[in-house]
């Protein structure tokens, strides 16, 4: 079986390579990010002032920030443009990356359906709006992937003191998807959701569905930059990788984030020079 | 079991059959001590259905091994290149899903005709089966007939020293049957040796020169076809002229 | 479904006025799944011919494991050729993780059990007919196998077809092996999965609807060759 395998990796490198069209350039980047940096329209929006000042062609894989830590930890992309602080610490801490800078925030938001059966109403405490979801067992939709906006939205249910995974497969409900697929769920069965506010305000499906608690210091998401281990992994494109990461930081990258605009709003705040 | 012993007996028949066995689950299929075939004209094999006629016809080509004896052609047995000199029709005729021509070049390119004279010889042998002006007809859609005819002419296109035919007018209305007699006919005249199993008496008495009859996988006779419809030798042969010998 | 038929009509709107970006997704859709059953093929065929002709111990199994294969879930697919291409897996070194190739070589694994297995049906029901009458012609079993290719060959543009069916439409493995990259990877079926995941899933549906218009036009073509050939040999032409 897994001669067979080969074998048609074989072929089908031989044959593409005869058509030569489908060619891998070099001059490129791999970017491991997030779906809300995809999702929200930032990375298609700023990406091509670095391409043209540079000539390095940024490709990004839009995943889970969970998928996107153990792809890069595999070798599979020069740069991690994630938001979980802690693991991107840990990342570093274990060899995996170079070092860690802050790039940009957004805030996350609790959203949820108009008729608010949990009774909400709004306010800025993430930590007394999840007790009531949890007191009137109302629907919630986790993402459940082990990504940033996961991993965010497990620590306010344990600040709460609610075991969410007693309630899982109740009125707790992980999707296991992304964002954006987790706000279209969220709003196929009413349920509340916590996301981050990019995705939320860039989403085409908001039927029904608000925002009900915004403001608070919590409810902060910090986005951060690493440069994947050359030592780990040889092949890593450092330079071209650090000069990325240098300009993201820096006062070009810092402003095309400032400037990116959808629906008129300021979707990610930079703060790599804080 | 005797041969006939008709005075045109040859020293040595075309083909010969030696102690052929077949059985299956305990009962014989087919057991015939000795069959020589090498008159003139076709040999035409009768019998009631299951009397083994195929069975042999098969052995005899090859397409089945014996579970005992041997099968001669010309003195020497059957052996690998022995069908390049034979021939065989099936009942249903088996034609590829191609044109009336291409079916006819299959056999032609794989005797290594150049294509000069494949065309050539397509064309002869198109004309001499009826088939003319049908070449680039697909194959399976012509009539029952034609499809027959056209298996024939591929059959011939091997120049075959000796070709089988089993039942291959059983389906065929009797204008077809004819225009398929008269194309066996012609290829027996130019020397072609034809063994071919019938159901239909009266087709056995139009072609055969000699008849074998066959009744539960044994030969119960082998005679000239004038002697065989004049008197029967054997009471089998009698029975089955009457219409009252069934398996 | 707010808005659908706006949508719809954009989105045939940017195929309709040549809009670069969106062609050359539903051109890059057509290069890798196309190419991919063209391998399948060159692969899957020979097996299935192979099974059908040939006789050794093990072929039931082999056949009731190729019939499984057929259903097998696109996603396995894509992270069995994400573990083997990844730069941490045995075929890191050749660097084709999120390139067309990757996605080819995972549409390939898809497609080929497919058009093995259906070959395998097809040459297996045409060699029960033609079987004696290729022994009597002296066609040796391994000389026959091309003569029941070719004469199964609309069963076998339909078996390609299929093949076609499964590659073009799906998302599971391209989007693990490719990575949904922007003007590298991304092909119809993953702007979908975006556009979906975006929220915006009239733009999704509609994009959808030329995906099944492609899929529709390639299948009649390729038909209407099968067609017109089996015409050309049934009516003189």
């Amino acid at each position: 079986m897994m001669k067979r395998w080969l074998l048609a990796a074989a072929v089908a490198l031989g044959c593409v390579a005869g058509a030569g069209q489908i060619q891998a350039k070099d001059g490129f980047i791999v970017v491991q990010s997030t779906t809300s940096t995809q999702n929200s329209g930032l990375l298609d929006a700023i990406l091509p002032s670095f391409e043209t000042a540079t000539g390095i062609e940024v490709r990004v894989v839009a995943v889970g920030t969970g998928q996107a830590i153990r792809n890069a930890m595999n070798g599979d992309g020069d740069v991690l443009l994630v938001h979980a602080k802690p693991a991107e610490e840990a990342f570093v801490a274990d060899g995996w990356g170079v070092a860690r800078r802050d790039v940009m925030y957004n805030d996350f938001v609790l959203i949820g359906p108009d008729a608010d059966p949990a009774g909400i109403g709004g306010g800025d405490d993430i930590v007394a709006a999840l007790r009531l979801v949890a007191a009137a067992q109302a629907p919630f939709a986790s993402r459940g992937d082990d990504s940033g906006t996961h991993k965010a939205e497990l620590r306010h249910w344990m600040s709460a003191g609610i075991n969410v995974a007693e309630a899982s497969g109740s009125w707790y409900r992980e999707t296991g998807a992304g964002m954006g697929a987790t706000l279209n769920i969220a709003a196929g069965m009413g349920a509340y959701a916590l996301t981050d506010r990019a995705t939320w305000i860039a989403h085409g499906n908001k039927d029904g569905m608000r925002v009900l608690v915004e403001g608070d210091p919590r409810l902060f998401n910090q986005y951060g930059i690493v440069l994947v281990n050359p030592a780990k992994h040889a092949h890593v494109k450092a330079d071209a990788g650090q000069r990325f990461i240098d300009w993201l930081t820096g006062d070009a990258g810092q402003a095309a984030i400032a400037g990116y605009r959808l629906n008129g709003q300021q979707l990610f705040f930079p703060n790599a020079g804080d | 079991m005797r041969d006939w012993d008709g005075a045109e007996m040859l020293t040595q028949p075309r083909m010969a059959v030696e102690n052929l066995r077949i059985g299956r689950n305990g009962s014989t299929l087919l057991d015939v001590p000795y069959l020589a075939l090498g008159g003139p004209g076709p040999t035409l094999i009768l019998g009631p259905n299951g009397a083994g006629k195929s069975l042999l016809l098969r052995c005899m080509h090859g397409l089945i091994q014996p579970d005992g004896g041997t099968v001669w052609q010309d003195g020497a047995l059957l052996g690998e290149d022995h069908r390049a000199r034979q021939a065989m029709v099936f009942q249903t005729p088996v034609l590829l899903r191609r044109s009336v021509a291409a079916n006819l070049d299959f056999v032609l390119r794989r005797q290594g005709v150049r294509w000069g004279s494949r065309k050539a010889r397509i064309a002869a042998l198109l004309d001499e089966g009826g088939l003319a002006g049908k070449e680039r007809q697909a194959a399976r859609s012509l009539s029952g007939g034609e499809a027959q005819r056209l298996a024939i002419l591929r059959a011939l296109a091997c120049n075959p020293e000796i070709l089988f035919l089993d039942e291959p007018t059983s389906a065929l209305d009797p204008a077809a049957t004819q225009a398929v007699e008269a194309l066996i006919l012609r290829a027996s005249a130019r020397g072609t040796r034809i063994v071919m199993v019938t159901h239909d008496v009266g087709q056995a008495r139009r072609l055969g020169h000699d008849i074998v009859l066959m009744q539960a996988g044994r030969v119960a006779e082998h005679s000239q076809a004038a002697d065989f419809f004049a008197a029967p030798r054997t009471a089998a042969g009698r029975a089955y002229l009457s219409g009252a010998l069934v398996i | 479904m707010q808005g659908f038929a706006e949508e719809f009509r954009v989105a045939m709107g940017l195929i309709v006025s040549g809009d670069p970006e969106l062609w050359a997704i539903v051109l890059l859709s057509l290069k890798v799944s196309l190419l991919a059953v063209l391998i399948a093929a060159c692969i899957g065929m020979p097996i299935g011919a192979a099974l059908a002709v040939g006789r050794f111990p093990g072929r039931r199994l082999v056949i009731v494991l190729l019939n499984a294969l057929m259903g097998l879930p696109p996603v396995v697919v894509g992270l069995l050729v994400y573990l083997m291409l990844s730069r941490s897996g045995p075929l890191g070194v050749l660097q084709l993780l999120y390139t067309p190739t990757a996605m080819i070589i995972a549409q390939v694994l898809l497609v080929t059990p497919i058009i093995a297995a259906l070959t395998r049906q097809t040459v297996e029901t045409l060699d029960i007919e033609y079987t004696e009458q290729l022994r009597s012609l002296g066609v040796s079993r391994l000389a026959s196998v091309p003569v029941l290719l070719w004469d199964g060959r609309l069963a076998l543009l339909t078996a390609l077809l299929a093949g076609f069916g499964r590659a073009i439409a799906e998302v599971g493995a391209v989007i693990v092996v490719g990575g949904n990259i922007n003007h590298v990877t991304r092909v119809m079926t993953t702007t979908i999965a975006l556009e979906t995941s975006k929220g915006n899933l009239a733009l999704a549906l509609a994009l959808g609807a030329i995906l099944v218009g492609i899929a529709f036009v390639v299948t009649a073509l390729v038909s209407m060759i099968g067609i017109s050939r089996e015409r050309e040999v049934l009516h003189h032409a």
